[in-house]
């Protein structure tokens, strides 16, 4: 099982590697990406600061957990909000299902939601009779095409401006070929707008649940959030449990981190606060609203005093971003929900790291991610606990599929490899042997056949440096 | 006269040894008595990073022995010095002997920090005009904390010429066993690489790490480029000595 997903990601990342429209198509997004978030932050103390502060905020949440989701069930009930909580994927789906029936709808809007994308929830809902429909433009676009995202805030990432133009011409009812992007835009908007009006219910994700008042904050730039959750009469959010903070101060820090770190804005375009459905003397405003909140592996997460922190994300894409990895290989290449470095530790300890010991063994380690993550998720580091994870089972461990990703092979290297360095006799007969035949390297020739698909051979020195200070002698002490 | 410890670092000691060398002996210019014990073999990163926890901590130990007295202990590596200081106490966190593995950390120097930092070396340049690039290591930089040492030291060479890398912070694709866990796309960053510092017009690639080197090497010389690669270590020694 576990050799089928190494060869997964690999694979996959080797194919996208292939496809030049699709590597320019990333990177010139990614650079783009890259020096907008720069331009908002000019001085580096007062990054520091602000992510500081922000981690601080996401900690303290986490660390009272279970008390602010109570208190946010409470919050939520007293502003007629109505609050279900799922602990799998399956039951969120048949929770959203059966509020969907109750009302007799037929026709969903979504705002966008990773978590919506987490449950599956379009195909989920198509099985059963209910049409959903996406309306963030990045995800409208994919959606025509039946694809998945391949970002985590710019669904559609992986297009650029013509294939869409190619698109729109083929899949949308009466649409002429312009690459004009505002037309583009329009022809796409005219849509939706439609698709707002008749829809029987809205969905959306939420960004920041607060526990003390019950609101729910939306961020997003189109106001297909506002139109998805204030036009129809039914109003559905969706969560995962990580997202509660305890009071309206602790949104103001991690809001104007989240788009600084995702698109470069200093503010989204739209802010959406939730308080609850139509009042009675109010005259717009959806007639119910529910509140999902769904565990999916999430508490197991948290219960790990370690990678608990990777329940902080605020799901800002900037991980992706910096990632030389995914810059290169796009996001499909992870197949999975979350791709990229925030992806690559959360998908394995929601599915299972042994199934997907590929994905933390797809990076080379290098800290980019670490380096911008607004709340300071030591995501290279979680990727190195994960691997041990992945090959060793500690009792004491929660993690999903501990001890499945280990091979035999594996296993002997490494023995090997402490048997040898651990004895400087070992040690000092095997360079001397690697540093006498020069280029003809007897060890790990499959190894260096991996090595030297894009290298030369790499040749070690006639002598090594440990050798020529024994000869000088003098140095030892 | 002040004593330190020179730790070679396997990568180094097998394909690099004269940076090892150029390293000893700028320090021994500036003063410095080095001791190289022997005996040292790898610092452990490689089993460490894979998961293997109990084997890098068998090699590590190894090392730590060899380094008993209380002196600076200084190597010609950003990722190796990184791991020695920063994810030693990690793992050996809980361990009997955590608190001597701890001053050990203590103690760790990657080569050029020593040298600007510690012991504020001024270079004479005896070269000729040159144009070099500077690859900086993540994990001399992200990891170990490395900020602008190597630069400092370029910078007092008089006639050379230090051009960027468009893309300086960006990894070569290196990353141990990820050049060979994921051969594809630890190529395509090299080859990324290669063609930015070609592109700089540089006559040499400069770094202080050798995994970094060796890749970058590698993938110039499969594409028959002019470029070459050296150790910070062994190009400061030929630049302050004269042929």
């Amino acid at each position: 099982m576990h050799a089928e997903r190494e060869i997964l990601f690999r694979e996959s990342a080797a194919a996208a590697l292939l496809d030049p429209q699709l590597r320019a198509n990333f990177r010139r997004a990614m650079d783009g990406l890259i020096s907008k978030r720069q331009a908002q932050f000019p001085d580096p103390r007062d990054l520091q600061e602000l992510r500081d502060l922000s981690t601080a905020i996401r900690s303290r949440s986490l660390l009272r957990l279970p008390e602010l989701l109570e208190q946010l069930e409470a919050s939520c009930t007293k502003n007629g909000i109505q609050v279900h909580w799922a602990e799998t994927c399956e039951q969120a789906n048949e929770l959203i299902l059966g509020l969907l029936r109750a009302r007799g709808a037929k026709t969903l809007v979504k705002g966008k939601s990773m978590v919506s994308e987490e449950m599956h929830l379009n195909a989920f809902l198509e099985a059963n009779g209910v049409e959903a429909i996406e309306s963030d433009l990045g995800e409208y676009i994919i959606q025509l095409d039946g694809e998945t995202p391949s970002h985590i805030i710019m669904p559609a990432i992986h297009k650029n401006k013509d294939q869409i133009a190619r698109q729109f011409s083929q899949k949308i009812k009466d649409a002429q070929y312009t690459e004009d992007v505002d037309e583009l835009t329009a022809m796409a908007r005219k849509v939706l707008r439609q698709k707002f009006l008749e829809a029987d219910a809205g969905l959306s994700g939420v960004n920041f649940a607060v526990a003390e008042t019950g609101t729910l904050c939306l961020v997003e730039n189109e106001g297909n959030g506002r139109m998805s959750t204030h036009v129809p009469p039914l109003h559905i959010a969706v969560m995962g449990l990580e997202k509660v903070v305890a009071d309206l101060e602790s949104v103001a820090p991690l809001y104007a981190i989240l788009t600084r770190s995702a698109t470069g804005q200093a503010v989204s375009t739209y802010f959406n606060l939730i308080t609850g459905p139509r009042g009675t003397d109010e005259k717009d405003g959806p007639q119910e609203v529910h509140l999902v909140i769904l565990d999916n592996g999430r508490s197991r997460i948290y219960a790990d005093p370690e990678l608990r922190a990777t329940l902080r994300c605020i799901r800002c894409g900037a991980c992706m971003n910096h990632c030389p990895v995914y810059t290169r290989v796009g996001g499909h290449a992870y197949e999975a929900v979350y791709p990229g470095p925030i992806g690559k530790i959360l998908t394995p300890q929601m599915e299972g790291v042994g199934v997907r010991h590929d994905l933390v063994h797809g990076s080379s380690l290098c800290g980019a991610c670490g380096e911008v993550c607004p709340v300071e998720i030591p995501i290279p580091e979680i990727l190195v606990r994960l691997r041990r994870e992945a090959t060793h089972s500690d009792p004491n461990s929660q993690v999903a599929g501990k001890g499945t990703g280990r091979l035999a092979s594996e296993d002997w290297t490494w023995r090997l490899w402490a048997a040898v360095l651990k004895r400087p006799t070992l040690y000092r007969l095997a360079t001397w042997f690697a540093t006498r035949l020069g280029g003809a390297l007897p060890v790990g020739a499959p190894l260096l056949r991996e090595w030297t698909r894009t290298r030369t051979q790499p040749v070690p020195a006639r002598r090594s440096l440990s050798e020529r200070m024994r000869a000088e002698g003098g140095s030892h002490d | 006269m002040r004593e330190v410890y020179f730790y070679g670092t396997c990568l180094v000691d097998l394909f690099f040894p004269d940076a090892g060398m150029a390293g000893i002996q700028l320090l021994r210019e500036a003063g410095v008595k080095v001791i190289y014990p022997d005996g040292q073999t790898c610092c452990g990163q490689p089993a460490f990073n894979c998961g293997y926890w109990e084997e890098a901590r068998d090699v590590a130990r190894a090392q730590v022995a060899l380094f008993p007295r209380d002196l600076p202990v200084i190597l010609p590596s950003g990722s190796c010095a990184g791991m020695m200081k920063n994810h030693y106490p990690e793992l050996f966190h809980g361990q009997p002997d955590e608190a001597q593995v701890r001053a050990f950390s203590g103690r760790v120097y990657e080569l050029t920090q020593f040298l600007v930092d510690v012991l504020q070396v001024q270079l004479k340049d005896l070269g000729e005009p040159v144009k070099v690039t500077w690859h900086s290591s993540c994990h001399a930089v992200r990891d170990l904390g490395l900020k602008g040492q190597p630069q400092a030291l370029l910078g007092q060479l008089a006639q050379v010429e230090l051009a960027p890398l468009a893309r300086e912070h960006e990894c070569c694709g290196f990353g141990g066993t990820f050049s060979v866990r994921q051969p594809e796309i630890s190529g395509a960053m090299s080859c990324d690489k290669a063609a930015d510092a070609e592109a700089t017009g540089a006559s040499v690639l400069l770094s202080t790490d050798g995994g970094c080197l060796l890749n970058v090497n590698g993938t110039l010389e499969a594409k028959r480029s002019p470029l070459r690669v050296q150790h910070i270590a062994e190009f400061l020694w030929e630049r302050t000595h004269a042929r």
